[in-house]
């Protein structure tokens, strides 16, 4: 019984390890806009998952209301083994530390330098680091996304592309063990979008990051995701790797690879 | 019957700026205190405004003794004159005055750059990265705002008081020592702190209202303007109705 016992906990702490985010019946409306309907999602330690949708399908409300953006109607949102609804202010801010958020508009602080920008999360939180070790820090991160020499730059002297990786490398400063994609490579061209994608791909790995990525970018989806879910009409539709939902015959999943 | 829709706005806001005052008290005093920030908002706020309003004192004290000479000289009243821009500005020109150049100079840039960090999403990256940004943007610049305008007042009078005695030396002679002799001895304490202490009053309703309006700014760059536009307009209101309320309240406490 106690061996049994035992099985049970251990499986209960493997799970609780190997899923990084857990989504139960998510619900979230605005007034009678039911954006969210019995949304489910699992997201593994390591495993880069792409939420699918049309514009206006909801996916930016999931990823606000992982981050505590939003508040939902109803349902469960267990991040690292923490459900964020039973969580404090003060112990959400120190859960949102080890998630990072890649904002469609990028959101760099306009008025600081992309260096001021980098450390702003490390002197925050940091708060040990000499400003040595926060040189060293922001210099590792920059150099990973290849933008080393706009340290003293302003991020309105920056081109879309760069900016993006700005806050890509604002994103990974605190080495997040979840990072939050939205829309990554709208506004982009072709070719930086590729790069982009290319940049998350290597980021994670380089990181060990999970990495929930929100887009209608197929190709982005296709070079990023392990796994895609597609929200439709406020949940979860169909999932699968790009291959399996590309073989799918129902027509709204296959809407998006025609 | 439901309220006139302009009624409503206007209940709607009242509402929203007393939940947003009541968030201050309740999270501003609470740590961890942004000093860095707060420091950093002092010096924005409060010295880069000096020679703005070091220069609106200067001609405002200037131009109200060019304005009154005429007027005493009729009565044979001429050597009131220190004495009676001494009173004006102390007690009600300079406050006022310098509380409106405030709410035009930084009411509208705390307007406008709250404004724009929220509708680029900038406020939201920084709640992501656990900060609080109601009290690393908010609390900060209220609390300099509060802080900075009463010492720029004091600043403004000095100012005005000299442009004033420079003014009287255009058309007659008096010595700097004889002028401010003649203001200060028309002073007593009555003037000095019920005007020096609405001034925090002030302050405090320009941070106020330009962080309420740029915080809750919408609309995308429209709604920049806009936040930065009713900043100003609405704390200009309320300096008036502060002035009002204080000038009542001095009274019944028998300083007037």
């Amino acid at each position: 019984m106690e061996q049994v016992l035992t099985i049970k906990q251990e499986s209960k702490v493997l799970e609780v390890t190997e899923n990084v985010l857990v989504i139960k019946s998510l619900y979230k409306s605005f007034g009678e806009n039911h954006v969210l309907a019995d949304f489910n999602l699992e997201l593994r330690k390591g495993e880069n998952v792409a939420v699918l949708g049309k514009s206006g399908s909801g996916k930016s409300v999931l990823i606000k209301c992982i981050i505590g953006l939003l508040v939902p109607d109803t349902g469960s949102i267990n991040v690292l083994g923490r459900n964020i609804e039973e969580l404090s202010i003060h112990e959400m801010d120190e859960l949102r530390t080890k998630i990072g958020f890649l904002f469609q508009s990028n959101a760099l602080y306009d008025s600081m330098t992309v260096r001021e920008n980098l450390e702003f999360p490390l002197r925050r939180h940091w708060i040990k680091l000499s400003a040595g070790e926060r040189d060293k820090k922001v210099m590792e991160v920059l150099t990973n996304v290849g933008l080393a020499h706009t340290v003293d730059m302003m991020p309105v002297e920056l081109s879309g592309g760069m900016r993006k990786r700005i806050a890509l490398a604002r994103t990974l400063i605190l080495d997040p063990e979840i990072i939050l994609y939205d829309e990554p490579t709208t506004g982009l061209d072709p070719i930086t979008g590729k790069g982009i994608s290319t940049l998350i791909k290597e980021m994670g790995e380089k990181y060990n990051t999970s990495a929930l990525i929100i887009s209608h970018d197929m190709s982005c989806i296709r070079a990023t995701a392990d796994r895609i879910v597609m929200l439709i009409d406020g949940r979860c539709y169909a999932g699968g790797t790009y291959e399996e939902l590309r073989e799918n015959k129902d027509p709204k999943v296959k809407q998006f690879f025609e | 019957m439901p309220l006139p829709p302009t009624w409503q706005q206007f209940l709607d806001e009242a509402g929203g700026l007393s939940r947003f005052t009541g968030r201050f008290f309740s999270q501003g005093f609470k740590p961890r205190y942004e000093i860095t920030e707060l420091l950093r908002q002092c010096y924005i706020i409060g010295y880069k405004s000096l020679p703005l309003v070091g220069l609106t004192g200067f001609i405002m004290g200037l131009v109200l003794t060019m304005q009154l000479r005429p007027s005493l000289i009729s009565y044979g009243a001429e050597s009131q004159l220190p004495a009676m821009v001494g009173i004006a500005v102390v007690r009600e020109i300079g406050p006022v005055i310098t509380a409106l150049i405030f709410a035009g100079k930084i009411g509208s840039s705390i307007g406008a750059e709250l404004g724009s960090m929220k509708v680029t999403e900038q406020i939201d990256a920084m709640e992501v990265s656990g900060t609080n940004p109601f009290k690393y943007l908010v609390v900060t610049r209220v609390m300099a705002a509060t802080l900075m305008l009463p010492v720029l007042v004091i600043l403004s009078d000095a100012i005005s008081l000299y442009g004033s005695y420079l003014g009287i030396n255009i058309k007659g002679v008096i010595s700097m020592d004889l002028y401010f002799k003649q203001v200060f001895d028309a002073l007593s304490f009555d003037d000095f702190v019920p005007a020096f202490i609405k001034t925090y009053f002030f302050g405090f309703a320009v941070g106020m209202v330009g962080c309420f309006k740029g915080f809750n700014s919408s609309k995308g760059t429209e709604g920049v303007g806009r936040s930065a536009n009713s900043a100003v307009v609405v704390s200009s209101v309320l300096i008036f109705i502060l002035d009002l309320l204080a000038v009542q309240i001095t009274d019944i406490l028998g300083l007037n």
